[in-house]
Parts: structure tokens; sequence; C-alpha cells
């Protein structure tokens, strides 16, 4: 009864966040609660906030719970954690391809090009290339234990050359994406697109976004993280025949 | 302790000498993948931006295609068993890395002399910052690479993977020395790159306590 509840309520809280974030109009000077304010250089484009956002949001959620999993794994030696990391980052890959994908179809309206070495895009390639390497390692090892040790220790090895990313980025390249650090802090033209503000009527729906689709998340990961373990158990009963 | 890895690097280096296996492989990879880059660009005039950045691909192909055999040459012979009954884990891992320290020097000192030889265009005018990122970055990508084929070593697929493995690890240092080497091309001060040096060296630095941190969970069967 509990877990139902909750269920009605991740719905309820997602389906108002989907028609909120479509439907709700932009204007120029936002009177009523349900209107967001007009950002110039991004008008209607704005609206991708409340999705692409979470989706960047939860393939970095998902990274970081594997690497805590294979730190656990690594210390007690439970095939458990394994199957925890493995599950986290199952549903990391999903969530970091969706966001380059939503991200890329933005980029596309608010730039004119799917992909520019933006240092967000870039951060997110090199991300989706470490869950690409991750699976392929895990998927060239036979022996349980083995592939265990051996994908915590590249997903540990992975996760401490994030830091780099978040400081080299924005040095190397110019930052397009809303949000950047600008290049030069001297610089007094920084345009609306990267210096952008959201309301406080935007910013609750963009919160409820974020809180919502974490709690699809850890839905999900519970969901997969059981599969992965009745599956084991499955192939178990198999051969002992 | 060093002595142990030092005996281990010279046995490493005494069978590398007989057999010459890595030292014909690189070598003949680098001349490979230099003469396709001359091919390509046939008898235009490429700025000299670009060779900086071509510099890098060169190293980190030619690394991906010899490094690993520090690890995977123990497996395919069988003899890690009786490295893991005589040495540390931590000495494994020294005298791996001393011996592909030296294998990375050799190999980018070569490549760095052919490309000043063989392209116009790769003029260094702060010769100081390169020499100084060229040092650093050399060794970050040997603590990377012995780290990863260590991890190779032990998975079933031996070639295949390494620079799939490798190339996400090494994206931010390769990406901080083709920035250095186009600031030593275009002759910038140390004072403006002092960023860009304090990153490869804090990676170096990571990456190296995550090396020895870990390589006792790889080695230990």
């Amino acid at each position: 009864m509990k877990s139902l509840s909750w269920k009605i309520f991740l719905f309820l809280l997602l389906g108002f966040v989907s028609v909120a974030g479509i439907a709700f109009p932009i204007v120029k000077n936002p009177i009523h609660w349900y209107e967001f304010p007009f950002i110039p250089g991004l008008g209607e484009n704005a609206k991708i906030i409340f999705f692409h956002v979470p989706t960047a949001w939860l393939s970095v959620i998902a990274f970081l719970m594997s690497t805590i999993f294979s730190i656990q794994y690594l210390r007690k030696k439970n095939l458990d954690y394994d199957a925890k990391s493995y599950a986290a980052a199952q549903l990391g890959i999903i969530f970091c391809i969706l966001a380059t994908i939503t991200g890329a179809v933005w980029a596309k309206f608010a730039w004119g090009s799917f992909w520019s070495w933006d240092p967000r895009q870039t951060s997110i390639f090199a991300l989706l290339l470490i869950y690409g390497a991750w699976f392929a390692l895990r998927s060239s090892i036979e022996s349980e234990d083995k592939r265990a040790t051996l994908s915590a220790v590249y997903a540990i090895i992975a996760f401490v050359t994030v830091p780099f990313f978040i400081f080299i980025m924005p040095r190397i390249m110019v930052g397009l994406h809303p949000g950047s650090i600008p290049v030069n802090p001297n610089e007094q033209q920084v345009s609306p697109v990267i210096d952008f503000k959201m309301n406080a009527n935007m910013q609750l729906i963009f919160f409820l976004s974020l809180i919502g689709f974490t709690i699809l998340y850890f839905w999900m990961w519970n969901i997969g993280y059981k599969s992965i373990i009745y599956r084991d158990k499955l192939n178990k009963q198999l051969i002992k025949g | 302790m060093f002595s142990k890895s030092y005996a281990l690097f010279k046995k490493d280096f005494s069978s590398e000498l007989r057999t010459r296996y890595a030292v014909n492989a690189l070598a003949m990879f680098i001349i490979v993948a230099i003469s396709v880059i001359l091919f390509s660009i046939g008898n235009e005039r490429i700025s000299s931006s670009l060779t900086g950045g071509l510099f890098w691909v060169v190293i980190f192909f030619t690394a991906m295609s010899g490094l690993a055999r520090a690890f995977v040459s123990e497996e395919e012979r069988g003899t890690s068993l009786t490295l893991q009954l005589v040495a540390s884990p931590s000495t494994v891992f020294t005298g791996k890395l001393l011996f592909n320290l030296v294998l990375v020097f050799v190999m980018n000192t070569v490549i760095a002399g052919l490309y000043s030889l063989l392209f116009d265009a790769f003029v260094i005018q702060n010769f100081v910052l390169f020499l100084t990122s060229f040092i650093l970055g050399n060794i970050g990508l040997a603590i990377s690479a012995t780290i990863i084929a260590a991890i190779i070593s032990k998975a079933g697929a031996k070639g295949t993977l390494y620079p799939v493995l490798s190339f996400p690890i090494l994206l931010p240092l390769i990406l901080t020395c083709v920035q250095l080497t186009l600031f030593s091309i275009d002759g910038t001060s140390f004072e403006t790159a002092k960023y860009e040096l304090a990153i490869v060296i804090s990676y170096d630095v990571i990456m190296l306590t995550a090396s020895y941190m870990l390589f006792d969970f790889i080695w230990k069967d």
C-alpha cells in the first residue's frame, strides 16, 4: 500500500512537471504564477531545462553511485555491491545518451549545429566514453569475481579524472552553454543566454522536475538491481539442475 | 623495495633487448603513423597549431601500440604467479612503471625529433615550456598506460580493449598537453601557461596515487 501511494505521487508529480514544462506560456512580463519570463536569445527553447538538465544530473548521480558501490565492493568483496554498481551504471548510460541527444537537438535550434564541442558537450562525451569503455571491459571478462574487481578499479580510476574536465574545459574552449563560466571573468559583455536567471516559478517547476526524475531513477535502480539478483539466482538453479 | 623494483626493471630491460619486440613495434608504428600524416598532407602547408595536435595524436596511438607489453607479456609467458610470490604488488608496479617510463621517453623523443625534421611548421618558440610539458606529459602518459595495461592483462581481451579503456582516462592529459604544445609553438610565457602546467602536475600526482592504491586489487587474484 505504501509503495502504491509513492507510485501515484510520482505519477502525479511527473505528470504535472511534463504538462507545466511543455504547456506553460512564455510571456514578456509574467504576472500569473503559470507564466515563464522571456529570455532574450532563448525564447521557447528555454523549456528544455525541465527535461534535459535532470537527465544530465542523473547520468552524473548514477556514475557517482556506481563508483561508491565499486569502492564498497573492493572493501568488502561482496558481489552484491557489484550488482548495485552495475544496475546504477546501466541506468547511467541510458540517461547519458538521453542527455546527449536532447542537448544536441536543442543545440541545433539554439546554436545552429548539432555539435560544436562546447565544454559541457565535451564533458558529456567523455562520460559517454567512460561508460562505453566500462561496459566493454565487463563484457570481456568471464569470471564473476575478476569482472567485479577489474571493473570496480576502472570505475574508480575513471572517476578521479572527472574533476579535470570541470576545470580544463572552460579554459580550452569557449562556453556557449547556458550557465557556463565566462572565459574571462573581467569581460563585461556576457551574453544573456549564458548569464540567464530563472524566476521563482520557473525554479519551482525545475526543482520539482529534478526531484521527480531523481525518485524515478531510484525506483528504476531498485528494479534493475532486483532483476540482476533474480537472474543470478535463476542461473544458479539452472546449473544445479 | 626500490632495489627489488630496479631488479625487475633490469629483467624487463634485458628481455626487451633480447627480443626487441616492443621497441621494434613502437619504431615501426612511429614511422607508419608519421608517413601516413605526411602522405595525407602532400604538398600543402599546414598551420603550426595543427602540427601541435597531430604530435599528440601520434604519441597517443604509438603508446597504445606498445605499452601494454609490460603486463601482457607476463600473462602470456605465465610468469605473473612467480612474480606474485617474489615481490609485493607495489614493487611490481614500480618496476613496470620504470620500464614504461623509459619506453615512453625514448619513443616521444624520437617522435619529437622526427617532427621537427619533417614538419616545417613545427617550430618551438618557447623551448623550456615545451620541455617541461613534454616531461610532465610523458610521466602522466606512462602512469595511466601502466595501470590500464595491468587491468587489460587480467581481462580476457588483450589488444583491442587497450585504447578503448585508456582514451577516457588520458583525455584530460592529452587535451592539456595539446594546449601547452600550442603555447610553446606560439611562444607564450611561462606565466600564462602556469594554470595548464598545474593541471598536468596534479594529473600526474592523482594518477600515481590512485594507481598505487588500486594496483593491489588488480594484481592479487
